[in-house]
């Protein structure tokens, strides 16, 4: 097959991934767009197989089993599992780099310009350490999300120190690798492999566990760019456009996150969050708010839900871990059956990935323009009657608007204590991930519902049907 | 310690100062509650009610006021002309009143309870700050006369408040000016539109501009900047040109109107006057003109104080206990108010005086028979009364600043780049520099592109990215054809493995997400 054909592929197999991401601009386009992306990497395939593999055995072996794995786990994955399933994604992204890499460097030919040598060199150092780097975050990242790992940050003292010194080592190395003659960098390679790897490792365990999001995105970042790095040293333009777009796709959702916390990207990455911060707000806050709440049970949320007019659903994670977004929905179309304008409320980092709670509810068949953005809806708080927090709390929390001492200051949050009423669902009086008081459990038009979400959920449902069935008998 | 409820002995008042819901939450505060036999009986609350929830019923007045520590009423104590003697004079020596006292023109009434060394919190003084909303005994009469101005009005008014179209013709909606944005204001434009007739407002303040327009009227407006916020949420006195320019809208606005509905007060002084002889005149037969300042003299020239007139057809209004026609809710709300000062109070178990307390230093006229209260209330500067439900002011909008704003910086950074890419094209081969181009492209096509993604859709398109970065496998594929048992193929197959698991886990996922987005 000539060169210029396949490279013309290639080039149609960009495009087709562009277009792929472009689809997913409405929920319209969005299928349409996933077809182009899997009609892109077809071709990218294909091309390949026939322009440049000879061993076809090994070839199918390993795409035969690995469609087989993914497909299982793509038809397993619960959807309130998504995190996990993006986490570990990743990592095989990243081991995948590294093999490649490594498999680069054993396979190059001596290059005849020292120049062009020393740019494949570094090529495959950095190909290899952003592949490590973000296999191990992420292989931690999935243990964090699955609670294998305890989701506090691990904060070591002296940790910016670890990981400049970490660094540091993985430049000496390089150095090493770039001087070793022929193959004989292996040794350099795989020790500096290990290094990322640890880097990777420490820098997620420092992340806790509200921060999740960002992490998730930022490996999902670092994959593409793992995928760039192997594009530059196999000279294949596919690779890079695609890393490129990977890449930067992480890179604005990283980037959307840390906006929606109001924190800078590298006070994320380097952890430590809601730990030392949090403390002295959260004495202030018993110290001068009056500290008792009024809590409700679900008998009479349910009685406030039937006469309301307006009524916003706020999820947060709470909800995914209880797995109440069936019985949410539920509640809405009663609601909606009696006349209630119900409508769902999405704060960007709600959930431990973007636009997490948009695919539980998708789930539980809400329609999806009934499901606005924090933007879209918080000027309509002031006219609603009653507003469902299930859940969240530091998407919530008035303190961040109006408390400058608060760690969260600053972030823009769903304004629900507009509301006529606010009932929160939770668990108990716990702080939430950032570890802040929140001033809007104390406010008077706001009750707390406690208990485990799913079952108070449930109750509510239940009663909202027998009243309904109660009503139709008269 | 024991509450005492005096049946209200003001020809008229028909409100209570505690309804049965209040009195059990006055229990639970700790507090004994007796109450005057009757006492609710014009809010259409039974003594039976009372006795039920295990307060006393007590027969004359004499022996309830005699028996309480404290006294909760509506109205000002007065002379009680069966007994033949002033209320004040009931009240046990140094026991607490808690009431509407209007201290400011009331001075002989003062005395009176001074003489007894009573403790005295007017209801009327409780400030407008935030903490007490709750209390505001104010706020919540004006929101009833507000809305029982509008009933008033439609009871006299001969036709529709709604447009209709019916088979016997079409009927046009009745059209309502509104004066005055306050409390009652707002609460009158609410009940009209309720009633289906288009609401007009005007206010001297401009702030209440957005309050009007979201209960669903149309604000009218004077094109003359002047700003009439004064302190309180009342509204202060406006200078010559902006009267003269207001009450040319007037005129005007009254001869397309059927109901106007006035509610200007100004502190401390008469109402003023909006509607003059001549704009009544002006106005179609059958309109009804409500006057919620009737007793501060009225906004309308006609008004007689208490009474109904009409003049050319136009009725004028000129009630002035619209909450008390309206008992049972007035009742709930004013003892909800009184209950919520009361526990703010200590409850029976902790009662005091504490005159650190805002609330109470503003509420409190006499402290053991001391006068305490000053006439010129300076009143904490707050937002207008229908703002103030925003318990939380919001002033963090502006969007934090980027580090790299400084233009100087980014002038920098724009330097350095350019240096280290002129360097990197003396030394770098024409192949990497023409990978470089395309992935600089890419980059800012990725970065384009992925701005429009709809932030509902950030999940799906992880895992799109998610599986497209599987195209690392070509990567793998392109070392795959060695000998079978070399480390160069093994390595590769494992990465075109892993990749493949990428790839069809990445895409299938997200087909099985964006199948459940659905309308």
């Amino acid at each position: 097959m000539p060169e210029s054909l396949s490279t013309i592929a290639y080039l149609v197999a960009g495009v087709l991934f562009i277009l792929s991401l472009a689809g997913l601009s409405t929920q319209k386009t969005a299928r349409r767009g996933n077809a182009f992306g899997i009609a892109g990497m077809l071709l990218a395939l294909g091309i390949t197989a026939f322009g440049h593999v000879t061993s076809f055995g090994a070839l199918a072996l390993a795409v035969g089993v690995g469609s087989l794995i993914g497909a299982v786990l793509a038809m397993r994955v619960e959807m309130t599992s998504m995190p996990e399933l993006v986490a570990v994604l990743h990592s095989f992204v990243g081991l995948a780099a590294v093999l490649v890499g490594a498999a680069s460097y054993l396979g190059a030919q001596p290059y005849a310009n020292h120049v062009e040598g020393v740019i494949h060199a570094v090529e495959v150092f950095v190909g290899v350490f952003v592949g490590s780097l973000t296999f191990t975050g992420s292989v931690v990242a999935f243990g964090k999300l699955r609670g294998m790992v305890r989701s506090k940050p691990l904060l070591l003292p002296g940790r910016h120190l670890f990981n400049l010194l970490l660094l540091a080592v993985a430049v000496g190395l390089g150095a090493q690798f770039l001087s070793a003659p022929g193959h004989d960098g292996l040794s350099s390679l795989l020790i500096m492999t290990g290094v990322a790897g640890i880097l990777g490792v420490h820098l997620v365990l420092a992340i806790g566990g509200a921060d999740m999001p960002v992490v998730v995105s930022m490996l999902n970042s670092y994959s593409g760019w793992a995928a760039a790095a192997a594009g530059f040293m196999l000279e294949n333009d596919l690779l890079i456009i695609t890393g490129a777009l990977v890449g930067s796709s992480g890179a604005i959702l990283s980037y959307i996150m840390c906006r929606a916390m109001n924190r800078s990207f590298f006070s994320v990455i380097f952890g430590g969050f809601g730990v030392d911060e949090g403390k002295a707000p959260a004495k202030r806050a018993t110290a001068d708010t009056p500290s008792e709440v009024t809590s409700v049970t679900a008998v009479e949320t349910a009685a406030l839900l039937r006469d309301a007019k307006q009524v916003v659903v706020v999820p947060g994670y709470g909800m995914a871990v209880a797995h109440a977004q069936h019985p949410v929905y539920e509640i809405a179309s009663v609601l909606q059956k009696r006349g209630v304008k119900v409508r769902f409320a999405i704060h960007p980092v709600a959930g431990r990935l973007p636009g997490h709670m948009n695919v539980l509810l998708a789930e539980a068949k809400v329609p999806y323009d009934i499901v606005l953005e924090m933007e879209e809806i918080n000027e309509d708080f002031p006219e609603t009657d009653v507003v469902l927090v299930i859940g969240a709390n530091d998407i919530v929390n008035p303190g961040a608007l109006d408390d400058p001492t608060s760690p969260i200051y600053g972030m823009p949050v769903l304004e629900v204590w507009k509301a006529k009423a606010t009932i929160v669902m939770k668990r108990s009086m716990a702080s939430g991930y950032a570890g802040v008081e929140n001033p809007l459990f104390f406010l008077e038009n706001t009750s707390m519902l406690f208990g485990d979400a799913k079952k108070n959920v449930d109750a509510i449902l239940s009663e909202l049907r027998s009243a309904a069935a109660s009503a139709a008998a008269e | 310690m024991k509450i005492g409820i005096p049946k209200e002995i003001r020809p008229g008042e028909r409100r209570v100062a505690a309804t049965p819901e209040t009195v059990s939450r006055l229990m639970k505060l700790g507090f004994d509650v007796a109450v005057e036999t009757q006492a609710g009986a014009g809010a259409s609350f039974d003594d039976a009610e009372y006795s039920a929830l295990g307060a006393s019923v007590v027969q004359g007045a004499r022996e309830l006021w005699q028996q309480s520590d404290i006294v909760l009423k509506v109205q000002p104590p007065e002379l009680n002309p069966a007994l033949a003697v002033h209320e004040a004079e009931l009240l046990p020596e140094g026991a607490v009143l808690v009431s509407f006292i209007w201290p400011g023109k009331n001075g002989e009434l003062v005395e009176r309870l001074a003489a007894r060394r009573a403790t005295v919190l007017a209801m009327d003084q409780v400030p407008r700050i935030t903490r007490a909303q709750k209390m505001d005994a104010l706020s919540s009469m004006a929101n009833i006369a507000g809305y029982r101005a509008v009933i008033e009005a439609a009871s006299f008014y001969g036709r529709f408040f709604t447009g209709q179209m019916t088979a016997a013709g079409k009927v046009p909606p009745a059209k309502v000016l509104v004066i005055g944005a306050g409390v009652a204001g707002l609460a009158a434009i609410g009940a009209a539109r309720s009633l289906g007739a288009i609401v007009r407002a005007f206010d001297t303040r401009a702030e209440v501009r957005e309050q009007i327009q979201s209960m669903g009227a149309e604000f009218l407006e004077v094109h003359i900047k002047e700003d009439g916020a004064g302190s309180g949420g009342y509204a202060k006195t406006m200078s010559p040109e902006f009267i003269a320019a207001e009450m040319a809208l007037f005129a005007k606005q009254a001869k397309e109107v059927d109901i106007i509905i006035t509610t200007a007060l100004v502190p401390g002084k008469a109402a003023p006057v909006l509607i003059t002889e001549e704009m009544v005149n002006g106005m179609r037969q059958g309109s009804v003109i409500v006057d919620l300042a009737a007793e501060a003299g009225g906004n309308c020239a006609l008004t007689r104080p208490g009474e109904v007139i009409t003049q050319r057809g136009v009725t004028v209004i000129g009630y002035v206990d619209l909450p008390s026609r309206l008992a049972p809710t007035a009742s709930q709300l004013y003892g909800s108010n009184l209950t919520h000062l009361l526990a703010d109070m200590g409850g029976a178990k902790s009662f005091h005086v504490d005159l650190e307390d805002a609330v109470v230093r503003g509420a409190i006229v006499l402290h053991e028979g001391k006068l305490v209260w000053s006439p010129p209330q300076a009143v904490p500067v707050n937002p207008p009364p229908a703002a103030r439900s925003k318990t939380i002011p919001v002033h963090a909008h502006e969007p934090p600043k980027a580090p790299l704003s400084h233009p100087w910086r980014s002038a920098a950074f724009a330097l350095v780049a350019a240096v280290l890419l002129g360097l990197l094209g003396t030394v770098a081969p024409k192949e990497f520099v023409s990978h470089l181009t395309v992935f600089v492209l890419a980059c800012f096509v990725g970065w384009q592109v992925v701005w429009n993604v709809t932030p509902a859709l950030h999940t799906p398109l992880m895992s799109v990215t998610n599986a497209i970065s599987g195209i690392i496998l070509v990567g793998g594929m392109l070392q795959i054809s060695g000998p079978i048992s070399s480390p160069v193929t093994l390595l590769s197959a494992a990465a075109v493995l892993l990749a493949t698991i990428n790839i069809s886990g990445g895409f299938w996922v997200t087909t099985r997400m964006l199948r459940m987005f659905q309308r």
